[in-house]
């Protein structure tokens, strides 16, 4: 608490409320708070692509037939819906899920060992975006068939 | 901060305690696991995946049970998860009553469905 406003440091902007269009192009956040933000939209994205995951499941284990449906999807598409686009959407889910998984294995580790040091909150939340944008890339790679 | 608890508590509130942070945590642990397996299965598997090994892998009765327990502990752990975005970003009490509604209503009939097509496999 020792850090308080000197005349050498310039004064900080204050926020008591955040305005989406005035404040947020220019609101720094730290790397926590990236993994934070980003662990809501990743999982609100994962909520309404819901009903999208699971008739991917149903078609993909329904019949023989179906998963042929399936495994097309991903390359002729299905009627005007092209198949870059279903696996666009598919590499959007990944990212949300592994971003998720991952912020999430982060939260259960600080609670169970209460780490809860400034400098711990920092180094995981890197390790949680380079893993997470990492994996996806490679997945993604992998999906749109660059190796 | 304002009373809100007592003949204060807010109507569309969270239950003031510990135990929809501890189901939260305790529905990811079990999706976590599941995770594995059923990724284990997968890696395990050789050669490229047809449909019998897919749907073989969710055929068997101990994995169709797992999921089952997985479909209500992800619906579970959804409603708590936007229940908390509604709480935080919405403030005017019909609509996060509406969209807390949606939510349930939405959960609901997307687990019936995954049940559905888990258990006609």
């Amino acid at each position: 608490m020792t850090e308080l406003v000197t005349p050498s440091r310039a004064k900080r902007p204050e926020f008591r409320n955040i305005n989406a269009i005035k404040d947020l192009p220019t609101y720094r956040l730290p790397p926590a708070g990236w993994v934070s933000i980003l662990h809501r939209v990743s999982g609100a994205l994962m909520f309404l692509l819901l009903p999208f995951i699971i008739w991917l499941f149903d078609v993909s284990v329904s019949s023989e037939y179906s998963f042929a449906r399936f495994t097309a999807l991903f390359g002729a598409g299905v009627g005007p819906v092209p198949g870059w686009f279903f696996k666009l959407v598919a590499l959007a889910l990944i990212w949300a899920y592994l971003h998720h998984i991952i912020a999430g294995i982060r939260h259960l580790w600080m609670d169970l060992t209460h780490a809860v040091t400034k400098e711990f909150g920092r180094s995981s939340a890197i390790v949680t975006l380079v893993l997470s944008l990492g994996l996806t890339a490679v997945l993604g790679a992998k999906l749109f068939g660059l190796y | 901060m304002s009373v809100n608890y007592g003949s204060k508590r807010i109507v569309v509130g969270a239950h003031y305690g510990l135990r929809d942070w501890l189901s939260q945590r305790i529905t990811a642990a079990l999706m976590v696991l599941f995770t594995l397996l059923l990724l284990g299965q997968v890696l395990l598997t050789r050669g490229p995946i047809g449909y019998e090994t897919w749907a073989g892998i969710f055929a068997a009765q101990w994995m169709k049970v797992l999921t089952f327990v997985v479909i209500i502990a992800l619906a579970y752990h959804v409603w708590v998860g936007m229940r908390d975005i509604w709480m935080d970003y919405i403030k005017p009490i019909w609509l996060r009553l509406s969209l807390q509604v949606f939510t349930i209503v939405w959960l609901v009939g997307c687990a019936g469905w995954a049940i559905q097509v888990l258990w006609r496999l």
